[in-house]
């Protein structure tokens, strides 16, 4: 028999009996419906995340002293703050950076009148609002003379000066950080919340050496935060940095740093690991479901061999070879099983599409995903159909001609 | 396996290559003590005990004899769908024992017609279609498949039926589309079992007319199991089993036998 006929004959079959073909593929049909969905919100997420992280800025490197995301205790503890010059140090001597802004923080009790509000602190230089893309809303930012001298000025973030000031311009005026009095200069563009949920604006920053002097009373940098021209490898100049502090903190060949350079890949990558590893877990349940299915067909294909035995007698006498039975039964599980492929695509990349909208990550189609899904649901019904195939196909014509 | 190109024009020999062509004979069957048993040791059962037979092309051939004496087991080993214990089957020269399981269907396929007792047609399946199950096996084409089918019905007077399912036709009309299924593919010889067993004489006298123009006019070999004397006249020869063993083997007398069925019509 041609493909083609026995194509049309396995329709015709599947056909006949619409309800019982729609349970045999129902195993499939979930199992391929789960898998579109998983994978393409976990696709969707996983873009979200991207372009979160993007936003913020692909081209940053954080510079920290400690071993990074090895958790509390350890080499951090121990290990040194920067200086200045170290920051001074990487802007002079490593290429392709656009801005190189050495940071410290503190907490502090922001006082003015009767308002108080606790916020944090940042020891900066305008470096920083460049990096950060923060702009200045009123005011201006420090002078030269201020950083240098330390002085006590500050720039406020949106929170800081509603809390602090609600309605009244705070420029010009006298406020407290703790005990130390400052001047507000200038106030900050609000930036909103975070992709982490915190709030951006409740923010004071100081002039570094304000922060090391007055506040910290050391002359230590928690931070450097460099950002790197467009076009350079955030790798190549990440690298060029760690070789370059490893020298100055005199670290000898074969031990570890004892600081690290993060840029914001590292981040992305950690992030949607995250969620691949979570989509693939899903994905592995709902591939257990998809072997169910499977099995699902297996069982129905048996029984519509003995339910057909008559049928079969009939061709195997009338001179169908035992591989013309095989196909005719094989192919009729592969067009179920790739029927309710096809089903649970389309259920699927439609729930993916309502969940998507639901958890406000993007739609994201994913082709490859779809054709594998299609051409597995085909091999789960080549690989379910063979037993009760390869049943009918070494039936005794005499034996089904008399079965009853 | 490969296959070589049949046509219907081409002998059973040709199509086993690797088979020694055999002396051609006058014979298009032949049975050798064919014995067949079934079941082992204590329960064996011997259904057919050293039958010999030839039958000539262009006979047409009634198997009688009580319930149980064998004639459907032997019409099945012609058939080429049972197989023999011992003993040698030739058709038309070939020893059908040395064909693989594959060759044999390839044997009924291009060369035999079957009707089943009890029909055995495809359920919700139409009649035209269920006529076009052998052809389909030939590898024919749809359109030419189709037309052959059509021409297959008419010679039975179906061809108003030729959509109707099984379920749709009666008994007499199930019986002529398996008729029409078994003659479609012009094969050499036509094997039926019992194919008036369920119908009323009138119904059976059609039938009986039909299988006879075949043998005459389109000269098939015909073979039939029939437990019926009056259906046995139609045949050229009766041929009366028992208990396994052919016991008479004679030929009709075609005067007497003519003026039999002037007198039933
Ligand atoms: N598959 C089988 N297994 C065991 N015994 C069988 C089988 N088929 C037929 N027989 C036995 O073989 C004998 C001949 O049967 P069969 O050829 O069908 O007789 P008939 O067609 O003349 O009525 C019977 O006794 C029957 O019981
Ligand atoms: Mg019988």
């Amino acid at each position: 028999m041609m493909l083609w006929e026995t194509y049309l004959l396995a329709q015709r079959t599947i056909l006949r009996n619409v309800l019982r073909s729609s349970l045999t593929i129902l195993g499939i049909v979930i199992g391929v419906a789960a898998v579109i969905t998983m994978v393409t919100l976990g696709s969707g997420a996983t873009a979200k995340v991207t372009s979160d992280i993007s936003e913020l800025g692909s081209n940053l490197l954080h510079i920290r002293p400690g071993q990074g995301m090895r958790g509390p205790g350890g080499a951090r503890s121990r290990a040194d703050d920067f200086t200045i010059e170290d920051a001074t140090a990487i802007k002079n001597s490593v290429a392709g950076l656009k801005a190189v802004a050495p940071i410290s923080d503190a907490s502090s009790q922001a006082i003015y009148g009767s308002a108080n509000w606790a916020t944090s602190v940042t020891g900066a230089t305008n470096a920083f609002l460049t990096v950060q893309g923060w702009q200045v809303a009123d005011g201006r930012a420090f002078s030269d003379g201020e950083l240098k001298a330390g002085k006590g000025v500050c720039l406020l973030g949106n929170t800081v000066r509603k809390e602090l000031f609600g309605n009244e311009s705070p420029i010009g005026k006298a406020m407290r950080l703790g005990k130390i009095s400052f001047k507000v200069i200038g106030t900050l563009k609000e930036k909103g919340q975070s992709n982490f949920g915190n709030d951006q604006d409740d923010i004071v920053i100081i002039p570094l050496r304000t922060l090391q002097r007055r506040m910290a009373g050391n002359s230590d940098v928690r931070t450097i935060i460099v950002s790197v021209n467009d076009g350079v490898s955030t790798e190549v100049v990440s690298s060029d940095i760690e070789a370059l502090l490893r020298e100055r903190r005199g670290i000898k060949s074969g031990q570890d740093d004892d600081f690290h350079v993060r840029n914001m890949k590292e981040l992305i990558d950690t992030l949607t690991g995250t969620t691949t590893v979570m989509t693939a877990l899903l994905s592995a349940v709902a591939g257990v479901s998809l072997l169910v299915g499977g099995i699902g067909i297996m069982n129905i294909m048996m029984v519509s061999v003995t339910e057909r035995t008559r049928e079969i007698g009939t061709r195997l006498a009338i001179g169908a070879l035992e591989r013309e039975v095989l196909m005719q039964f094989l192919v009729e599980s592969v067009v179920l099983a790739s029927f309710g492929g096809l089903i649970g695509i389309a259920i699927g990349l439609c729930a993916a599409a309502i969940g998507a909208q639901l958890i406000g990550v993007p739609f994201v189609f994913r082709p490859g995903i779809v054709a594998a899904a299609f051409f597995f649901s085909g091999a789960v019904g080549v690989t379910f159909g063979y037993f009760p195939a390869k049943k009918a196909a070494h039936l005794d014509p005499i034996e089904a001609l008399r079965y009853e | 396996m490969q296959f070589a190109q049949v046509t219907d024009q081409m002998e059973p020999a040709q199509i086993y290559q690797k088979e020694e062509i055999a002396q051609k004979q006058n014979n298009l069957i032949e049975f050798q003590d064919i014995t067949k048993i079934y079941g082992k040791g204590q329960a064996a059962m011997r259904a057919l005990d050293r039958i010999n037979l030839s039958i000539r092309q262009g006979e047409f051939v009634a198997m009688m004899g009580p319930s149980g004496s064998g004639k459907s087991t032997c019409l099945n080993i012609l058939g080429c769908i049972d197989t023999a214990t011992q003993g040698t089957y030739r058709f038309e020269g070939v020893q059908v024992e040395n064909l693989s399981r594959d060759h044999r269907a390839m044997l009924r396929r291009h060369f035999l017609g079957f009707i089943f007792q009890g029909f055995n047609l495809l359920n919700r399946t139409s009649a035209l279609e269920n006529v076009e199950l052998p052809l389909i096996y030939r590898k024919m084409p749809a359109k030419l498949r189709r037309e052959k089918a059509m021409e297959a019905l008419s010679a039975v007077g179906l061809e108003k039926w030729a959509c109707h399912t099984p379920s749709e036709l009666s008994g007499g009309q199930q019986q002529r589309v398996a008729i029409a299924r078994a003659i479609v593919g012009n094969p050499r010889i036509l094997l039926a079992d019992e194919p008036t067993g369920n119908l009323d004489s009138v119904r059976s006298t059609e039938i009986m007319e039909m299988l006879l123009e075949f043998n005459r006019q389109d000269s098939i070999t015909i073979v039939m199991v029939t437990h019926e004397p009056e259906m046995a006249v139609y045949a050229d020869r009766q041929i009366h089993f028992q208990d396994g063993r052919i016991i008479t083997d004679s030929q009709n007398d075609h005067m007497i036998t003519d003026s039999q069925k002037g007198a039933s019509l």
